[in-house]
């Protein structure tokens, strides 16, 4: 693998950035043949990804009308929209492998809590609201993608065409989102004492939650070909948010992790209390109106 | 006698030629653009939250991208706008701070609250159908970078507009409880549509000035007559009723009579005292002072890089 | 409170390859790294161009008005930001 850093530092790539590279439709001409496999795990898969992206993309929707200017709006709500594009074409795959009739909209807002799989990191309040702030916001940023992009690299490998597409297409959007937290991360810890402060404690706020996103799952054990193991991201994960902190002048957090509960966590369908709200939001028109159309 | 400057600044304007920002201008043209300019930059940055109130609870997935994308997009056009009155010597965080204050205006149907996920839709059709109306004729206003704003806004305007309409249809191809809610929202929003052409041309103290300089093109009268003759056929398509009894078609005129619009309404909100003015200004004003620090790090570092370079 | 006291920028956006870069538009923005992101981000939403120039306004000389009207190319990825994709009967009148 090519250090991963280049993606932030090269501003000449393409990969740097998501416009301009020809895409009309990600998945067309891919095929969709479903590799021999367990079918249950995949469609688990393929809902832990997606429910990542959707779950996220929630969070950081939540920025619009609230940035700290209008251009830094403007690019929240672009990774935002790139993430529940993300979202949407994962579920689908989902429910296309599930084949129990349910679509990306079943699959989004009529799941209980216990059944979304996304990391905990996904649906933490890291600001706007009051959990957060914009460095906080910054902080998980830097992380999730970092991790993120980590991923898609290596699944764009993947033995499932429409995985594999969706990676691909994922990796542009996601060297850009990182680099978009990098170009933060450099500013805030650079820029005056307080801003300082505030990337430091979000850095640390979000950095409890890192272990949790390289833990080897069941379902991705059980794909292999597929699903790509997480644990096998952390290396080049620790390089990448190093090199970052290292320009920033800043230590790596040195926090403690949030325990799962009773081996169980985000991938299992246990979530942190802000999850049950986040969903209750998000789901209440479709539940509330059944059979209406949108 | 009238200066040479003055003389050419006419002639330009005469000739539908466009004013560009180091020409030679009247004050007079210069505040009037930079108050016109100002508010329409603030409408659409004041304009993302009553939609943007629904991003969370959009009720498909395909229905929040749109939203996002076109809450975003007004993001956009504020920034576009905000551009445009700096050609003339305004400072975007002036304005912003004249916004937060009280001090300059936006758009007074911002001021109405987004209750249903119907609102949506006819946000789209008619607000952003009226405000198309308003902003199709500023694409040929005189001054270059106003008019030029314009046409960039206008053209992903049709995209919000038509996205509404899609959305109204859809929802009264649905349950019976989505028709109703269709019909609710277009009572509500059908007057404060009426509303945002401005009051009748014979109190439209701005008017008469702003159309020999060619920065307003058509009077608000005329613009409202343009809208209704529009609406009415969309909305017999969508299967809505019009709120307005009085809403019929005058052969002899060519055009669609309607009825009173109840401008104690309009002057109480456009005076501070609608149902949501207070809220979008603490909003906004809670938006840019929670984000002063990070603008100010930002500001910091790009300090401290040019020193070190 | 502090006024934010980011510069403004102009940027220009080259369409498609073979083509001049064209100014689009301005910009707030803390310095010119990121200004060039903040452009991506608010002037190339639509696939609109493969490469963008931006420099602080201030750096400019100017002549006289010889500004031209921006060029804007469609794009095809977020298909749901063009008016054509959503399905409107056509015998529904100016919309």
């Amino acid at each position: 693998m090519d250090n991963a850093y280049d993606g932030l530092t090269d501003a000449g790539e393409e990969k740097h950035w998501a416009f301009g590279t020809g895409f009309t439709d990600a998945l067309t001409g891919v095929g969709r043949d479903i590799p021999a496999v367990d079918r249950e795990a995949l469609t688990a898969y393929c809902l832990m990804l997606g429910d990542d992206a959707l779950v996220y993309s929630q969070r950081l929707a939540e920025w619009c009308s609230r940035a700290p200017e209008l251009e830094e709006d403007v690019a929240l709500a672009n990774i935002a929209l790139d993430l529940l594009g993300q979202a949407r074409l994962l579920l689908s795959r989902a429910a296309e492998v599930e084949d129990a009739g349910r679509d990306e909209d079943a699959l989004a807002y009529l799941r209980d809590e216990r059944a979304f799989r996304n990391v905990r990191l996904a649906e933490i309040d890291c600001g706007p609201g009051p959990g957060g702030d914009f460095g906080t916001t910054i902080a998980r940023l830097l992380v999730f993608s970092t991790w993120r992009l980590a991923l898609f690299q290596r699944l764009a490998g993947s033995a499932d065409p429409v995985l594999a597409a969706v990676a691909a297409k994922g990796v542009k959007e996601l060297a850009y989102h990182r680099d978009h937290a990098a170009q933060w991360v450099l500013r805030l810890a650079g820029g005056t004492e307080y801003s300082r402060e505030r990337i430091v404690e979000g850095l640390a706020k979000v950095w409890a939650f890192t272990d949790e996103l390289f833990a080897t799952h069941p379902v991705e054990a059980a794909l292999p070909g597929v699903a790509v193991d997480p644990a096998e991201l952390r290396a080049e994960f620790d390089q990448v948010i190093g090199t970052v902190l290292t320009a920033a002048g800043l230590d790596l957090p040195e926090t403690r992790q949030v325990a799962p509960l009773a081996g169980q966590s985000g991938r299992d369908g246990i979530h942190t209390e802000a999850m049950g709200f986040l969903l209750a939001e998000m789901q209440h028109i479709a539940r509330s109106m059944p059979g209406a159309v949108w | 006698m009238q200066s040479r400057e003055l003389d050419q600044f006419e002639q330009t304007v005469a000739a539908d030629h466009r004013v560009e920002p180091r020409d030679w201008m009247p004050d007079g043209y210069r505040a009037t653009l930079v108050r016109q300019i100002a508010q329409h930059a603030h409408s659409e940055i004041i304009g993302m939250q009553p939609e943007g109130n629904w991003i969370s609870r959009a009720p498909s997935l395909r229905r929040k991208a749109i939203l996002l994308a076109k809450v975003q997009d007004e993001a956009g056009h504020g920034l576009y706008l905000y551009a445009a009155a700096e050609t003339l010597g305004a400072d975007r965080a002036e304005l912003t701070e004249k916004l937060i204050a009280g001090r300059q205006k936006y758009s007074s149907i911002f001021n109405y609250p987004t209750l249903t996920y119907a609102d949506v839709g006819v946000i789209g059709w008619l607000v952003d159908g009226a405000a198309i109306c308003n902003q199709v004729p500023l694409c040929r206003t005189s001054y270059g970078p106003y008019a030029r704003a314009m046409i960039r806004v206008c053209k992903e305007e049709s995209f919000h507009q038509r996205q509404g309409y899609e959305l109204l249809m859809t929802m009264m191809s649905g349950t019976e409880q989505q028709r109703a809610m269709v019909q609710e929202s277009v009572d509500r929003w059908w007057w404060p549509s009426l509303m945002m052409f401005g009051p009748p041309d014979a109190e439209s103290s701005n008017t008469e000035q702003s159309m020999l300089w060619r920065i307003k093109r058509h009077t608000n009268d005329e613009l409202r007559q343009r809208f209704v003759d529009m609406s009415v056929p969309q909305a017999a398509k969508l299967g809505v009723t019009l709120p307005d009894p009085h809403l019929v078609w005058n052969a002899e005129r060519g055009h669609h009579d309607f009825g009173e619009i109840d401008w104690t309404e309009f002057w109480q909100v456009v005076k501070g005292d609608g149902p949501c003015n207070a809220q979008r200004v603490e909003h906004r004003r809670k938006a840019h002072e929670d984000g002063a620090w990070v603008r100010e790090a930002a500001t910091a570092y790009a300090r401290k890089k040019e020193q070190a370079a | 409170m502090t006024r934010s006291s980011w510069p403004l920028y102009e940027v220009f956006v080259r369409g498609k390859r073979g083509l001049n870069h064209v100014h689009v538009g301005s910009l707030h923005a803390p310095d010119d790294e990121m200004a060039l992101r903040n452009a991506r981000d608010l002037y190339t939403r639509r696939n609109e161009g493969v490469s963008i120039w931006v420099v602080k306004a201030e750096s400019i000389t100017a002549s006289s008005p010889d500004e031209k009207d921006p060029f804007f190319a469609p794009s095809g990825d977020k298909v749901y930001r063009h008016p054509t994709f959503y399905a409107i009967p056509e015998d529904v009148p100016h919309l």
